[in-house]
């Protein structure tokens, strides 16, 4: 049915529907590479849950999702991280009784198997990736501290750091800057500036001041349907946008 | 070398650790108890083993099995076929109905042996059985559970249901395992009599050797990767798989490795007290094996030998005096560990054991009550006069 594109990330005509309730319904949503784009919407558009469909985390009902030309939505959840999608949660989900250096290495993506986690060894190759990883997530010195003692910010920060040391081709990221102060924020604006190159990056955010510093190309989600899409000038002057944001 | 001391000894702490439980074990007690008692300090450590096991499965995995039981159970009943196979030559059962089968099978009007008996006449399948046997049928349940993404409190019934089936099954083929008796009267393993003073001794000590063993590796197991993944998995499991890692493949695998150490507990129970019965592998015994790592501390490969030596001196001296108490007792202590002390003795020695040494070691202790007197004859003279 759907055909191979240039798209980084191509989904066509997906839907899922729970009980009947259909959370994405007919969604069509490409996002090409080097590409930051951003999903914003009300509450219960279904944002998370098109996040939810690409990791494998839920199942779709109909259908396709191909990244790099390859299907999804057929695969397990570790094999579509294999195949270099990775997501972070809205809240931060990090091991909080880890320490950050330890976080990070649990992520690295080498010793996946079980006998590969049993046999693998810290060489200086890991070290140096994980001090570079830690380093661009501003968590340089605090790689020895248990993750649990982190700032709010800063779980989020690791939480990307986590899946930045996998050099995923698609980055997914709901609500980076939930519950971060403003320095944070401009932070992370710059952060997520700097790693979109080379890789496609897909955000869920509520905040538009920080979606109208990072997104090339903002997509509305309003009740499981695109409502518009485009830059985010086009987007904040559209009558159906503005009617569900203020509308009611 | 330092390869070994860091991930299996466990840096200098581990060491000492290590070096403090060998000494109790290999030198004190068997230097200070009679052999009645060594012998049964011995029985103990062989549901140390169960224990041990449960550091990886509940304490780090954060799997909760009510059925180490079973894998004990089956690890002990793969050396008693051998045993009793040995006990039973045609001489000495010429007076049954068919001389050369297990006593209880002729009872059971069995006229020949089953043939999956028949590979147990060799040590050498028995020693592969002890191990391999256990932890296909582990990997047969989790398989079936952690594919299916069950997990937590469900997991717990189901292989506390199955410790349950088990006993039932055995106790039911009362022709083919012995029943409620389970297989007894085992004497020689290749001629060697073990129940003499001199094999209980060896045996005593072989089983001190293969905790260590198993303790070493579990270490070594805990220190990699896949320990760390162990305790990610157990507090945030779906950032594990979605990291890329095949969650349900580790929690197989430890459940086998958890399930082949408990039976080899099993054999070495069979070996040192002599028989093995259904008892050892229902529910109750199972569930001990919980509350010993629990008040060992369940993250704690060295604690939980010493919970299970505790609670277990324990419960012989107190069924000894007041048998109908002990359950109750037993049930108290383990909600008193899970709701003061969540990690067990380790955690008591952790939080204040060290303290005390670093304390009488720089004689701190010394000066603080000395200040403490002090102060309080000072307090005593400033007092207006009574």
């Amino acid at each position: 049915m759907s055909t191979n594109t240039d798209f980084a990330l191509a989904i066509e005509d997906l839907t899922v529907s729970f009980d009947g309730f259909k959370a994405v319904d007919s969604l069509n949503l490409y996002i090409d590479k080097d590409e930051l784009h951003v999903v914003i919407g009300p509450n219960g558009a279904g944002k998370t849950t098109v996040l939810d469909l690409v990791c494998g985390k839920t199942k779709s009902t109909s259908g396709s999702i191909k990244f790099k030309n390859k299907e999804l939505t057929n695969l397990a959840e570790h094999e579509i991280v294999h195949a270099g999608v990775g997501r972070k949660f809205q809240t931060p989900s990090i091991y909080e009784n880890l320490s950050v250096y330890d976080n990070l290495e649990v992520s690295y993506p080498k010793g996946r198997s079980v006998f590969g986690a049993l046999t693998f060894k810290r060489t200086d190759e890991v070290d140096a990736r994980i001090k570079e990883i830690a380093n661009e997530i501003f968590l340089g010195d605090f790689l020895d501290m248990e993750s649990a003692l982190l700032s709010h910010g800063q779980k989020q920060w690791l939480e990307i750091g986590m899946l930045l040391i996998q050099d995923p081709e698609l980055l997914m990221l709901d609500e980076p800057v939930a519950g971060m102060s403003v320095n944070e924020r401009e932070q992370t604006a710059e952060l997520l500036n700097r790693i979109c190159k080379g890789r496609s990056v897909l955000v869920i955010e509520h905040d538009m001041d920080f979606v109208e510093k990072i997104a090339h190309k903002v997509t509305v989600l309003h009740q499981g349907k695109i409502l518009a899409e485009g830059d985010m000038k086009t987007v904040q002057n559209n009558p159906d946008v503005i009617e569900v944001y203020l509308g009611h | 070398m330092n390869f070994m001391y860091e991930r299996v000894l466990g840096g200098k702490n581990g060491a000492i650790g290590i070096a403090v439980l060998a000494a109790l074990i290999l030198v004190i007690l068997p230097l200070v108890l009679d052999l009645f008692r060594l012998n049964l300090v011995g029985k103990y450590l062989t549901y140390a083993f169960a224990a041990v096991s449960l550091v990886l499965l509940w304490g780090y995995g954060g799997i909760l099995s009510l059925g180490q039981g079973v894998f004990f159970g089956l690890g002990g009943y793969c050396m008693a076929m051998f045993l009793k196979l040995e006990a039973s030559d045609p001489e000495s059962t010429k007076i049954q109905s068919t001389p050369g089968i297990p006593d209880f099978m002729d009872w059971n009007q069995l006229t020949e042996l089953p043939w999956w008996w028949e590979p147990f006449n060799s040590f050498g399948f028995t020693m592969l059985a002890v191990i391999l046997i256990p932890s296909i049928f582990a990997f047969i349940i989790g398989y079936s559970m952690f594919k299916r993404r069950v997990g937590g409190v469900y997991f717990a019934i189901i292989t506390q249901i199955i410790a349950l089936i088990i006993t039932v099954l055995i106790v039911g083929q009362q022709g083919y395992t012995g029943g409620i008796n389970g297989i007894t009267d085992l004497r020689t393993l290749h001629g060697w009599d073990i129940r003499d003073d001199s094999s209980k001794y060896i045996l005593y000590f072989i089983n001190a050797f293969l905790l260590f063993a198993v303790i070493f590796l579990s270490r070594y197991i805990l220190t990699s990767k896949f320990g760390q993944l162990l305790l990610a998995m157990r507090d945030k499991e779906d950032r594990v798989r979605f990291s890329g890692y095949d969650v349900s493949n580790f929690k197989i695998f430890v459940f086998c490795i958890a399930a082949s150490i408990s039976a080899l507990g099993g054999a070495m129970f069979t070996l040192q007290v002599g028989f093995m019965s259904p008892s050892f592998v229902g529910i109750v015994p199972s569930i001990e094996m919980v509350i010993f790592a629990a008040v060992g501390g369940r993250m704690s490969l060295i604690g939980v030998v010493y919970g299970t030596l505790l609670v277990n001196f324990g419960k012989t001296m107190f069924s000894e005096t007041f048998p109908e108490v002990w359950l109750f007792l037993m049930g108290g202590l383990f909600i008193a560990v899970v709701m003061f002390f969540p990690n067990g003795l380790a955690g008591i020695w952790e939080k204040h054991g060290k303290k005390m040494i670093t304390c009488v070691k720089n004689m701190q202790c010394v000066n603080v009550i000395r200040t403490m007197i002090n102060a309080k004859r000072t307090a005593k003279l400033d007092a207006p006069g009574e």
